[in-house]
């Protein structure tokens, strides 16, 4: 799919990424028919999928014969350009990536990992799902998740200041309140 | 008469020692209660020029930590170490990056070291071993701190700052150095505190104690809410 502009394909990427960790399912689920052929459904044309530690090995794709493209590496030095090359953003819940990518205002589908133990990140991804700053699924739900998502409804995130804490350690410690 | 200077003098070194003991504890413990009274309790005033070497722990939040650096006064918190465990690579990195932007856009005098420190237990570690280890990461700890030595802890969740802020609070007690303690629990905590956190908030050990969220805020009264920092 893609539209043509004076010739030019328009690339749509999905970029699925697992940070630093270990996350098979979610890269097997991306890699998954039911998966990519939503994604084609909705209107993307790459599949790029960063799979860190995991031993899962995506099938590549050229996409020549009507279907998504699909690409895949370990690690990147610069994840920031392959987020901000990107239409949709998967990823795993980890605060970093979650917030890197919530600042590029990129919409995003954070995907849980229900195999770690003790899951406090799930209480992130929920927490920002309910203020509709992004998508939350699990690796099973995660194609009714994009058939079903509106991004026309997220609400951009605005970025955080630290400045309140500072002012608090400053105060503390006796200094005197700059104006 | 003899008979009596002997049972005297054998019976009063014992004396001497139990009473110099006794008088040690309850030095300590007078220590220990006013270094509880004045934790959380403001500093006095001091004036604007004055720097504070300042202790930064480092683990799975470091992009956080270094927002809040990025608006603390560097000249004022100086010098500055950062401390990680030894098994984490991509921490002190990302600090050493911090630190080479600040030198790049011409802050003068920039002074930071960094540190590493064994970890009392890695992911798995069996826990007879995990005793000695964590023997050895406690030694580790204190030959850092009495070198170092900082009047300013600031640490954000990661397992390591836990041996770092109960040496701070002894070096408090003992009169070695007296520091202020600030945690700050991580953005991904939003409705329960972690290990780290739970510990310092409950031992009362950190100064100030700060969440990011209002639930955690709810349920733990003694933090500071203070909003997102990310």
């Amino acid at each position: 799919m893609g539209e043509a502009r004076d010739g030019v394909q328009v690339k749509r990427v999905v970029f699925v990424t697992v940070g630093t960790t270990c996350f098979d399912a979610l890269v097997k689920v991306a890699d998954s028919q039911e998966v990519k052929d939503e994604l084609y459904r909705r209107g993307y044309t790459d599949l790029l999928i960063q799979m860190g530690r995991g031993s899962y090995l995506p099938t590549k794709s050229t996409g020549d014969d009507g279907s998504l493209a699909v690409d895949y590496f370990t690690f990147s030095s610069s994840i920031a350009d392959h987020l901000r090359s990107a239409s949709l953003v998967i990823s795993h819940a980890g605060s970093g990536s979650i917030f890197e990518t919530l600042q590029l205002g990129k919409p995003l589908i954070v995907v849980v990992n229900e195999d770690l133990m003790d899951n406090h990140q799930s209480e992130l991804a929920e927490e920002l799902a309910e203020r509709k700053h992004l998508y939350c699924a699990r690796p099973l739900t995660l194609h009714q998740t994009i058939a079903s998502m509106d991004l026309n409804c997220l609400v951009p995130y605005s970025p955080g200041d630290a400045t309140p804490v500072a002012k608090l350690i400053n105060r503390f410690l006796g200094f005197p309140e700059e104006s | 008469m003899e008979k009596n200077t002997s049972c005297f003098f054998s019976n009063s070194s014992p004396n001497l020692v139990i009473t110099c003991f006794v008088a040690f504890i309850t030095i300590i413990l007078v220590r220990f209660l006013y270094v509880i009274y004045r934790t959380g309790k403001p500093l006095n005033k001091r004036t604007p020029q004055q720097t504070l070497s300042t202790l930064i722990v480092l683990g799975g939040h470091t992009a956080e930590m270094i927002n809040l650096l990025l608006v603390l006064q560097k000249d004022r918190f100086t010098p500055r170490f950062y401390i990680a465990a030894a098994t984490d690579n991509m921490s002190l990195q990302k600090a050493r990056v911090f630190e080479n932007s600040l030198a790049d856009s011409g802050v003068k005098g920039i002074s930071a070291e960094f540190m590493q420190i064994y970890r009392s237990r890695e992911v798995g570690q069996s826990y007879v071993t995990s005793v000695w280890t964590t023997l050895v990461a406690t030694a580790h700890a204190l030959w850092l701190m009495i070198k170092i030595r900082p009047q300013v802890v600031l640490c954000n969740g990661p397992g390591t700052c836990i041996p770092l802020c109960v040496i701070a609070f002894i070096f408090k007690v003992v009169g070695i150095r007296w520091s202020s303690i600030f945690y700050v629990e991580s953005i991904a905590r939003v409705k329960r505190l972690s290990l780290s956190g739970l510990l310092l908030y409950k031992l009362q050990i950190a100064d100030q104690f700060f969440v990011q969220w209002p639930q955690l805020q709810r349920k733990y009264p003694r933090a500071h809410y203070v909003g997102c920092l990310m």
